[in-house]
């Protein structure tokens, strides 16, 4: 079963532009299908989906579950225990059970960078990466290029700067590699304990302060600042973050120009960004979250494409 | 090699080998073997009495008794004659530096089925590290592996003991006890000695009983929680990077240390550019530090890393390339005395895991000759001489132990290898227990046909 | 092995048919009251936009047009390969109560009417449904039927209609291409 994607979603890192753009050109009609009164569309009936969440995760899981639902897949949620080191079953048992099953996708959140990975290698059905450690985020990269692209029209030049914990962050590199290849310009800004340390070589801008990357920048992406950062000696403390690192009101009112904010959620009102731009009139994290939903739709759309070579078959003009 | 004669000759053997049984201490029972053998034919490479030549290398009993450069010239009916011709004979090879896992984890590996290994892999002899279960930090503990190892009939097995006890890093193991049941060495590897007072009280003391301090170098700090070198590849792949510093910092620690209690350090599998510096800088002070390196930080990458590939897994890790350069340079110029495998076995399951999980080690027994001869004397960057003094001379000499060398006299350990053999390495073919290998599918350049271990053939390659 | 088109409809005959086309949508329907013109994407939404515009100039008052794009809805997406693209549906009405007018280009074997009254039904209850297409071709696979046609052709299964507007191809037009082998 070969798509444009490949079997899987495991990464934005390996995908090009163009594949990128059909996945964002491909969530635009999805949007409108959310504002329907009957929010549902035939396309994958009778399609299997496993949301299988090591990690606990409310956001992700329902909007991928939305999604899913919206295109009339049976869904069924497995909030899985652990490590295969830990108790409980190892992520390969539990791989042969879900073939077992003929589950059609599984969709995976993981606390080890490439376990998404390890799972798509070992079963046939579809495997989307919801989140593997700190590798990346695939679907969060792409709502938020979306988001971006809907604003800005084009990427292509655009400055965003990414702000916060970029050394733990799945979501960073996922929005590093999906911008750099729609053309945007990227920088990352924080703490140098919390960058990683060949930050450099991926080809972004590095701010050490918060003034001078909001100076640069034309949008924002606000990391959350996970309190286990501080308590494992990173960074001395939150409140001392967010007076050195913290995105306000007043820092934002110096900028230049009228700066996009977005985060991935949850936030740390108060320690990462303020409550008055989170809910501000630049901050889009609203749409974020509504075009999480349509571009999620789009990815499970886009990987349930059925065998190449009945296309033919199926084109010139039967369909009419 | 034909197989005709050694077959005729075999059927020979009586049970005359009790006598040398009891002169060799070490190899144990004989069994049946055979008494005489002769290599004829082979190039005969000796580093240790800089002998170069084609010859016939006459063993007899468990001895090297001469070496014929005569043509044509002619042994007794008890003499097995195994042709060489085309091959490079050489002193045996020792491993100072692997894991049998026995006692406690015989389903990954046994005393017997890694002396088998190494037997396959030209060792003649290896030292086995204490990080079993429990802990080899004992007498009892080392005269078991030595006992094991002498009913592997294959490859010699010198226990190391722990440095301290459990291998917790808190108190002394009795050196002593230990090297009067065998034990050739200390170490706590598979950890570091983090406490800099128990590594310096270790030296001082280990100088009694004239063995090295094998140290495993990392600063556990800086490396906790790592799971691959800490560079442009695990920033990509998001895992927890180890970075160079973590081996430096212990390795100049270790240096100093030597330097203060004239003790003898031996520093375990070196891996960065800065560790090769810093031992240069010690050595050129004449401070008795020596140090190994593996074959993988000789050949491999980070990016062997790519595609969360558990078989690239190992502490220390594959770095970068700058740094095995830097190693490979060692080994030539002597900075690096010797090459040891680490060989550490693992079972599928466990490396069948989420990489940041899966335990840290490859095998190497079987593969150290053809890596080392493929990515350093096909590459141009030592010659055959260096390769068998740093894989048999220098072991011998920096861990005092029997072999490494055929002059008349020495104990036969002999390594029979073919330099220009091609081969394709399938890890389903080891006859160790562990597949864990990167080379798998591999086509690397050289193999051993024959080992033999005081007098006795403990390895004959099939095709 | 070549395809030689030949013209069914040339754009004067296409506005035509348009122009009555016209007509009979106003006689089916007594009027245009309570009506909404929806057209196929893509070519059904041009064409809807032509008769919606020549009604709106006939009955002085602005016919209510939307678009609707059956991709999702298509009964043959497990096997069409990789995903055909999906378009914009537009439809910001409650539907129900109201007579609705579905504009396609071709009807050929029914399945994309079919679909379409699928996703219709996603939208609420019309009062009633009708078909009005550019070109009937025969060929039905489903029991559906058009209420108003502009043009009946009869060719092979092989052969290819194909609906042309300025908007998209720039002429107006309809061809008949014929293939001279089987596939």
């Amino acid at each position: 079963m070969t798509t444009p994607l490949g079997k899987d979603l495991l990464a934005l890192e390996p995908l090009t532009p163009e594949q990128i753009r059909l996945i964002l050109d491909t969530a635009e009609p999805f949007k409108e299908i959310s504002e329907r009164a009957i929010k549902k569309v035939p396309a994958l009936r009778g399609s299997t989906i496993v949301n299988l969440f090591f990690e606990a995760s409310t956001r992700t899981r329902v909007s991928f579950e939305f999604a899913e639902k919206r295109l009339s897949a049976d869904t069924v949620n497995v909030a899985a225990s652990g490590s295969s080191v830990s108790k409980g079953e190892t992520l390969v048992d539990t791989a042969r059970n879900l073939e077992a099953m003929r589950i059609d996708m599984v969709v995976i959140r993981h606390s080890a960078s490439g376990a998404a990975q390890f799972l798509a290698e070992r079963i046939e059905s579809n495997v989307i990466n919801a989140g593997d450690g700190t590798h990346e985020h695939p679907t969060q990269g792409l709502l938020d290029l979306l988001t971006l692209r809907d604003r800005f029209g084009s990427l292509e030049g655009r400055r965003v700067c990414i702000c916060g914990d970029v050394l733990h962050s799945r979501v960073a590199r996922s929005n590093i590699w999906g911008l750099k290849k729609l053309g945007a310009v990227v920088g990352v800004c924080g703490p140098r304990s919390l960058l990683p340390n060949a930050i450099a070589d991926l080809g972004v801008e590095v701010f050490d302060r918060i003034e001078a990357a909001i100076e640069w920048a034309e949008a924002l992406n606000v990391l959350r600042l996970q309190l286990e950062r501080m308590q494992a000696g990173y960074i001395p403390s939150l409140r001392e973050y967010n007076r050195v690192f913290g995105v306000t009101r007043e820092r934002l009112e110096r900028a230049p120009r009228d700066l996009l904010i977005l985060h991935p959620g949850p936030m740390n009102r108060g320690v990462e960004i303020d409550s008055d731009v989170a809910d501000g009139p630049h901050s889009v994290i609203l749409d974020q979250v509504t075009n999480g939903v349509a571009v999620r739709m789009a990815v499970l759309y886009l990987l349930a494409g059925g065998a190449p070579e009945l296309a033919d078959a199926a084109k010139g003009g039967s369909d009419r | 090699m034909s197989a005709r004669e050694s077959a005729g000759a075999r059927d020979q053997r009586a049970d005359g080998n009790r006598e040398s049984e009891r002169r060799d201490q070490g190899t144990g029972n004989r069994g049946s073997g055979v008494r005489h053998v002769v290599l004829r034919g082979g190039r005969v490479l000796d580093p240790s009495q800089n002998l170069d030549a084609v010859g016939d290398l006459v063993v007899a009993d468990d001895k090297v008794a001469a070496f014929e450069t005569a043509a044509g010239a002619s042994y007794g009916d008890d003499y097995e004659l195994i042709d060489c011709s085309g091959l490079v004979v050489a002193p045996g090879f020792i491993d100072v530096h692997c894991h049998l896992r026995e006692p406690g984890r015989e389903d990954v590996e046994t005393i017997a089925t890694g002396a088998r290994a190494a037997a396959v892999g030209g060792f003649t002899a290896v030292c086995a590290m204490p990080n079993t279960q429990p802990v080899t930090d004992n007498q009892a503990a080392v005269g078991f592996v030595l006992r094991q190892g002498q009913a592997a009939n294959a490859a010699r097995v010198h226990p190391i003991g722990a440095i301290s006890l459990g291998q917790e890093g808190k108190s002394l193991a009795e050196f002593g006890e230990m090297v009067g049941a065998g034990a050739v060495a200390v170490s706590d590897d598979g950890r570091p000695v983090a406490s800099a007072h128990l590594m310096r009280t270790a030296l001082e003391y280990a100088r009694t009983f004239g063995i090295p301090v094998a140290d495993h170098c990392e600063e556990p700090t800086l490396a906790a929680g790592g799971a691959m070198n800490e560079g442009i590849v695990s920033a990509r792949l998001g895992l927890k990077g180890i970075p160079a510093e973590a081996e430096e910092i212990m390795v100049i620690r270790d240096i100093l240390l030597a330097r203060r209690t004239g003790g003898h350090v031996h520093l375990c599998h070196m891996s960065t550019k800065g560790s090769i510096e810093l031992i240069r800088w010690g050595k050129e002070r004449g401070i008795r530090v020596t140090a190994e390196a593996c074959p993988h930080h000789l050949s491999l990458t980070e990016d062997a890393v790519d595609g969360y590939n558990t078989n690239a897994k190992m502490n220390p890790p594959l770095r970068t390339a700058e740094d095995v350069a830097a190693v490979r340079d060692g080994v030539r110029d002597g900075t690096i005395d010797l090459v040891a495998t680490d060989h550490a076995p693992h079972h599928y399951d466990e490396k069948e895991r989420e990489f940041a999980d899966a335990p840290n080690g490859i095998v190497g027994l079987e593969t150290a000759l053809a890596v080392v001869n493929t990515w350093l004397v096909k590459a141009g960057i030592i010659d055959l001489a260096t390769l068998i003094d740093r894989m048999s001379v220098s072991p011998a000499a920096t861990f005092n132990l029997p072999g490494g060398s055929l002059r008349r006299g020495s104990v036969a350990d002999v390594t029979v290898f073919d330099a220009t053999r091609e081969w394709t390495v399938d890890p389903a073919k080891f006859v160790s227990k562990g597949r864990n290998s990167p080379y798998a599918g591999y086509t690397l350049l050289g193999r051993v046909m024959c080992t033999i271990v005081g007098g006795r053939i403990v390895h004959r390659a099939t095709g | 092995m070549a395809a030689k088109p030949t013209t069914v409809l040339d754009s004067r005959a296409l506005a035509r048919t348009l122009r009555r086309m016209a007509d009979e949508i106003v006689e089916l329907f007594d009027g245009v009251d309570n009506l909404i013109f929806v057209g196929i994407q893509r070519r059904g939404v041009q064409l809807s936009d032509r008769l919606a515009d020549i009604l709106d100039d006939r009955e002085q008052v602005k016919v209510p047009r939307g678009s609707l794009d059956i991709t999702l809805y298509r009964d043959d997406l497990q096997t069409v390969g990789p995903r055909p693209v999906v378009g914009p549906t537009k439809l910001p009405w409650d539907l129900n109560g109201k007579r609705v007018l579905i504009v396609d280009d071709v009807l050929h074997t029914g399945r994309t009417v079919r679909a379409a009254l699928d996703e219709l039904a996603d939208f609420g209850r019309p009062s009633r449904i009708a078909l009005a297409v550019l070109v009937d071709r025969g060929g039905r696979e489903l029991p559906i039927h058009a209420d108003i046609v502009g043009k009946r052709v009869d060719v092979a299964p092989t052969d290819r209609v194909d609906v042309l507007v300025s908007e998209l191809d720039g002429s107006d037009s309809v061809v008949l291409v014929r293939r001279e082998d089987a596939a």
